[in-house]
């Protein structure tokens, strides 16, 4: 078996313990978001005067599932990012006896992201069902939401990898959440189209990974996905993840290589 | 290489040096282990013991010099040492989010081995060190010298031909103590080869067949525990220890009473080869100390010749 899959298997077996809770973060809450904004707040949305044309055509809650699924997956995967990585560097030191065994650590730095893949991969294909059952998929695209979420997820588990393994305090963890995760969530267009914002923020809205992976998901899930776009915001998110990778060996390394 | 009674080496090191930027952590140190032999690195806190411990161990990169591990490279071949390799580090890193059989064989499968291989060893080891009854508890609640007994089992999961064990009983009480020496005892009579590092004299005499005493990132002297102690210390020491501050104004009377005399804070150590004779002859002196106590020497006496410290401190 590869080595990155071994580590894999160690993972697994902490999360059969704590599934439910995991389960918690990466379903219960989209599906109340779906319901709370894309049906209660989406009633009143799409009465709007200008509603239909600001939203591509669709009501609302048609409009913000895509968006969530991209968020959902940003989520999870800052969620396995950056608690368990640094508690495998630091409180629960993991890393370092798999170090002492035939492992490297490139297969730690691909452990860890396979196995946030396969959390993303579980996630996003339930969330897709959930929207199916909600009656928010308009076109049979909407399949390939699944792995263009997923690989919006890797675009951050990669590079906050890099960060979590370089950190000596938790407090560095919530700074992410906060200054990252949070604002990118309200304003990267999963709830409202960027084209509202003010042009400076739209601007940097395009550089976040998450308007790449919404505009993505959304488009295909709508059925409007350009070839264009769709490659561009591939190419985009596969830079992040690329990038991330690389910088997340280099803080591995350091952090655990002395 | 030169081998130890027909035995390969089965680690090298030349002028192995450790170096963390400006700091020198191993000073070109020069050591052989043969298989199949206890090898012990005894020293302060901060000695390079650790340091040395962990180029071994293939997981820290060497600054300088040669070492050859199982006749690798551990620069080159890595990987295909610590196959080979059983890890004690200095401070536990059990996944304490396992039980303790989860423990071994997530440890296992990370050497690849298949589970069918890893389940009847884990039992088999967790016999060993005495922790069968506690196979499906949390690794959490044990207490520190079932911790290091689980570490030891975890890293005999490979059947390693070498066990590297770095300070495996600091901190533990002396119960706890005693149990893991009797397994680290029994392994090496089953063949396995022991590279432990210890600041304990005691440890090392327990364990070690053969030793050398770090300081300050240098090796300062080579043997087994009595070649040591006779090359570098007496038979035996008398310690007086004198009433608090009336040390200083008695020493002058001490002059000459044994082969070498050593002045600690708290007390005056009287290296002889007779401890008797040398009482008798304190007495005779109408030197009166609080407390004397006769013993045979040791490697602390040996470490404090050679670096004129204790070894904890």
């Amino acid at each position: 078996m590869s080595p990155a899959m071994r580590v894999v298997e160690s993972r697994f077996l902490t999360y059969k313990r704590t599934w439910r809770f995991g389960l918690t973060t990466s379903f219960v809450n989209p599906v109340l978001f779906l319901l709370a904004m894309g049906v209660g707040l989406g009633s009143i949305v799409d009465k709007g005067a200008d509603a239909a044309s600001t939203l591509q055509g669709v009501d609302y809650l048609t409009f913000l599932a895509p968006g969530l699924l991209a968020a959902t997956a940003m989520q999870v995967a800052a969620g396995e990012s950056t608690y368990p990585v640094l508690a495998s560097v630091k409180w629960n030191p993991v890393y370092r006896g798999m170090l002492a065994t035939p492992l490297h650590v490139g297969d730690l730095v691909a452990g860890q992201l396979l196995w946030t893949s396969l959390r993303l991969l579980q996630t996003t294909v339930i969330f897709l069902a959930v929207m199916g059952l909600f009656g928010a998929i308009e076109s049979p695209l909407a399949l390939a939401a699944v792995p263009a979420a997923t690989l919006t997820g890797l675009a951050f588990a990669a590079p906050i990898c890099a960060y979590s393994a370089s950190l000596e305090r938790d407090t560095g963890l919530s700074t992410v959440l906060r200054f990252g995760i949070v604002p990118m969530f309200l304003f990267s267009g999963t709830f409202f189209p960027i084209s509202q914002l003010p042009t400076v923020l739209q601007w940097i809205a395009y550089l976040t990974p998450l308007w790449h992976g919404v505009d993505l998901c959304r488009t295909l899930c709508l059925g409007t996905a350009g070839l264009l776009a769709s490659v561009g915001h591939v190419l985009y998110l596969s830079v992040w993840f690329a990038a991330g990778t690389w910088l997340a060996v280099k803080a591995f390394e350091k952090r655990l290589i002395l | 290489m030169p081998e130890r009674a027909g035995r390969p080496n089965l680690v090298e090191a030349r002028g192995l040096t450790k170096r963390f930027g400006s700091f020198t952590a191993v000073d070109g140190v020069d050591f052989d282990v043969a298989a199949g032999e206890a090898f012990g690195f005894l020293g302060p806190n901060g000695a390079g013991k650790s340091s040395t411990m962990r180029m071994i161990g293939c997981v820290s990169p060497v600054t300088e010099g040669k070492l050859r591990v199982l006749g690798r490279d551990p620069a080159i071949d890595g990987a295909e040492i610590r196959a080979r390799l059983g890890v004690v580090p200095q401070e536990d890193n059990l996944d304490s989010e396992l039980t303790v059989f989860e423990n071994l064989l997530v440890y296992g499968r990370y050497f690849d081995l298949p589970r069918s291989v890893i389940k009847p060893r884990a039992e088999e080891l967790l016999e060993f060190v005495q922790l069968r009854d506690r196979a499906d508890d949390r690794t959490e609640p044990l207490s520190g010298g079932m911790k290091r007994r689980l570490t030891i089992a975890r890293s005999l999961i490979n059947e390693p031909e070498v066990l590297l064990l770095d300070e495996p009983t600091t901190g533990l009480d002396p119960q706890a103590r005693h149990v893991l020496w009797d397994r680290l005892y029994r392994l090496k009579q089953q063949g396995v080869t022991l590279v432990l590092t210890t600041h304990y004299m005691d440890e090392a005499e327990q364990l070690c067949d053969r030793l050398v005493v770090m300081d300050k990132a240098h090796i300062v002297a080579e043997g087994s525990p009595r070649e040591l102690i006779a090359q570098h210390s007496t038979r035996e020491v008398v310690e007086l220890r004198f009433p608090a501050g009336t040390q200083d104004t008695l020493l002058h009377l001490l002059d000459g009473v044994a082969t070498r005399i050593e002045v600690l804070p708290d007390r005056v150590l009287l290296y002889t080869n007779d401890a008797d004779a040398t009482v008798a002859e304190v007495h005779r002196r109408h030197v009166v100390p609080e407390n004397i106590v006769e013993r045979r020497s040791t490697l602390e006496d040996v470490f404090l010749r050679l670096t004129g410290r204790s070894l904890v401190d």
